[in-house]
């Protein structure tokens, strides 16, 4: 893999921030997109735009074709073998919020027990609080060890015929920790519970194949894998789709309908109510190709060089504080740390003005800032186009705001 | 440049050194206040006796501009009347909005050191916190009158 030619296929990182050459380290929250994927979104509302499944003209017969083309796809990256069980939602939000919503409340009942872990992002927790106190579910939490792993030492105390699901990042976006989701599954399922996997952090980094996680839901988010905003997915079983209710009602997700009552469509435009994003599936769809011919190996290669190579360079800054796992192998590209007394914010404005743009704050993940006895952390984040040039500045730029706070 | 101007040495020392941290006991007004998008909080208390603030504490966390800006603010708001702080108030808010003429107004003291966040509009937020506490503190004195 040849750094230079991938960065020269992201116009948006050839400019200058601040009168700096723009180096993104803000990847978990958001990832630029490739040429490829400008384009396809320009050609298809240029040469192709209609509404899906509905038309007999020929610019719908395309929109369809190109929407079912991707789904093919990006099912392929994720070793999804049927595409109707692949349905797209806004994002992992939305994704995780259908199955809190459609399998929750329809299994979920007072003593049931929803299993999660106290890493986890907002959007893996808030549904499930929601769908909790409709159901009169209770919430129960894995906790972390003192490298910020998930603690499986109280699995087998959490895990009881009680729990009805379980549902866990398989990698923290605050922390980088790649969650072993496969050992935890096999664990779920000997309960009878069902496996949910928030993938929005691995999807983009790692490879992913959903058999063998061994999971029964994984959602994604398409933006923090070089594709658009607005559109992402859930994956699940096709039994457990089946005998779902439907989340959202309205057109394109039914087969009849009469004024009391109708009938549903067969999965995946069960789920898929409304006219969906089109533009966003097929410019998805020129994202996972680019992925794809990149390899995620190499891409999860690339991030754990990146990773080792700025590791090694702030834990030799004085009071530098990284949290999360000691062994790369158990990250991904995320960095979380804090630096002397400085407040993450002031780090990251004296960052921006470097041109150095990261994360500060509590990246969603307030239960888990609270375990680590912080408010918040300064977050670095890589993917496929960073270089261990962009480190040096991350790096160059640290040493800038320590001299700025008197260090 | 914009940074040095930004954490001044007098920003850093409020930050580091803060006056008025701490807690008053039986507040005629006590205001929390959460920034939502990055968690910092301000716990900020008042005595006030006729109209005047006699004693003013804060507590919470956050970052250099909100910890300075609280600092000084309290600094500057002992001994003056609630209708001065309303004023103070206001000034600040336009300095921070960009207005020159606030940023030299010597009724500002101190936190004219601030005048800079005015060309960080994401930090806005943070030097105004400590103030919009304030403002809801004056509005619970004027609604339950002090002791």
């Amino acid at each position: 893999m040849y750094v230079g030619e991938i960065r020269q296929e992201f116009p948006i990182l050839q400019q200058q921030v601040n009168g700096h050459p723009l180096v993104y380290l803000d990847n978990a929250a958001s990832t630029q997109k490739p040429r490829r994927v400008l384009e396809a979104l320009d050609r298809y509302y240029r040469e192709d735009n209609a509404n899906v499944h509905r038309g007999i003209h020929e610019l719908s017969r395309r929109a369809t074709e190109a929407y079912e083309a991707a789904r093919v796809r990006v099912a392929a990256l994720f070793g999804i073998t049927d595409p109707a069980e692949l349905i797209w939602t806004r994002g992992t939000t939305e994704a995780l919020n259908l199955i809190a919503g459609s399998w929750g409340m329809a299994n979920l009942g007072p003593g049931d027990e929803i299993l999660l872990s106290v890493m986890e992002h907002h959007s893996n927790l808030v549904p499930w609080q929601i769908v909790a106190g409709r159901t009169g579910a209770r919430l129960r939490f894995l906790e972390i060890d003192e490298q910020q792993r998930l603690d499986l030492s109280g699995l087998d105390e959490l895990l009881t015929e009680r729990t009805r699901l379980v549902s866990l990042c398989h990698v923290s976006n605050a922390l980088g920790t790649i969650n072993p989701i496969r050992e935890i599954a096999a664990r779920a399922h000997a309960v009878g519970a069902v496996m949910v996997v928030d993938g929005a952090q691995s999807a983009p980094h790692l490879p992913v194949d959903v058999q063998a996680l061994g999971c029964d839901f994984f959602a994604f988010s398409g933006h923090k894998m070089c594709g658009p905003t607005g559109i992402g997915g859930l994956w699940g079983r096709r039994k457990l789709l089946e005998a779902m209710p439907p989340f959202f009602g309205g057109g394109d997700m039914i087969e009849f309908v009469e004024l009391e009552r109708s009938t549903y469509a067969p999965l995946p435009n069960k789920f898929e109510a409304g006219t969906p994003a089109i533009a966003g599936v097929v410019g998805l769809g020129a994202a996972v190709d680019f992925l794809a011919e990149i390899g995620p190996e190499a891409i999860q290669a690339h991030e754990r060089y990146l990773l080792g190579y700025a590791l090694e360079q702030l834990r030799a800054i004085p009071d530098l504080r990284v949290f999360g796992p000691e062994d790369i192998a158990e990250r991904s590209g995320v960095i979380s740390f804090t630096l002397a007394d400085i407040h993450p914010h002031d780090l990251a404005t004296i960052l921006d003005a470097e041109g150095v743009a990261i994360r500060a704050g509590h990246h969603c993940t307030q239960p888990l800032m609270h375990r680590l006895g912080v408010g918040s952390t300064a977050r670095a984040s890589f993917y496929v186009y960073n270089t261990t040039e962009d480190v040096d500045r991350l790096i160059e730029a640290l040493q800038r705001a320590r001299t700025l706070f008197g260090y | 440049m914009q940074l040095e101007a930004l954490y001044q040495q007098v920003i850093l020392q409020h930050y580091r050194h803060p006056h008025n941290r701490g807690v008053l006991d039986a507040p005629d007004a006590e205001v929390h206040l959460r920034n939502p998008t990055c968690g910092d909080e301000i716990t900020l208390q008042l005595h006030v006796r006729d109209g005047t603030i006699e004693d003013v504490r804060f507590s919470g966390q956050g970052c250099s501009i909100s910890q300075a800006s609280a600092s000084m603010m309290t600094q500057r708001l002992k001994g003056k009347p609630l209708a001065e702080a309303d004023a103070l108030s206001a000034r600040f808010t336009e300095m921070m909005h960009g207005s020159a003429e606030a940023a030299v107004d010597r009724n500002l003291g101190h936190l004219r050191a601030l005048a800079g966040v005015a060309r960080f509009p994401v930090r806005v937020r943070c030097a105004l916190l400590a103030w919009n506490a304030l403002g809801e503190a004056a509005k619970q004195v004027r609604t339950n009158g002090p002791g």
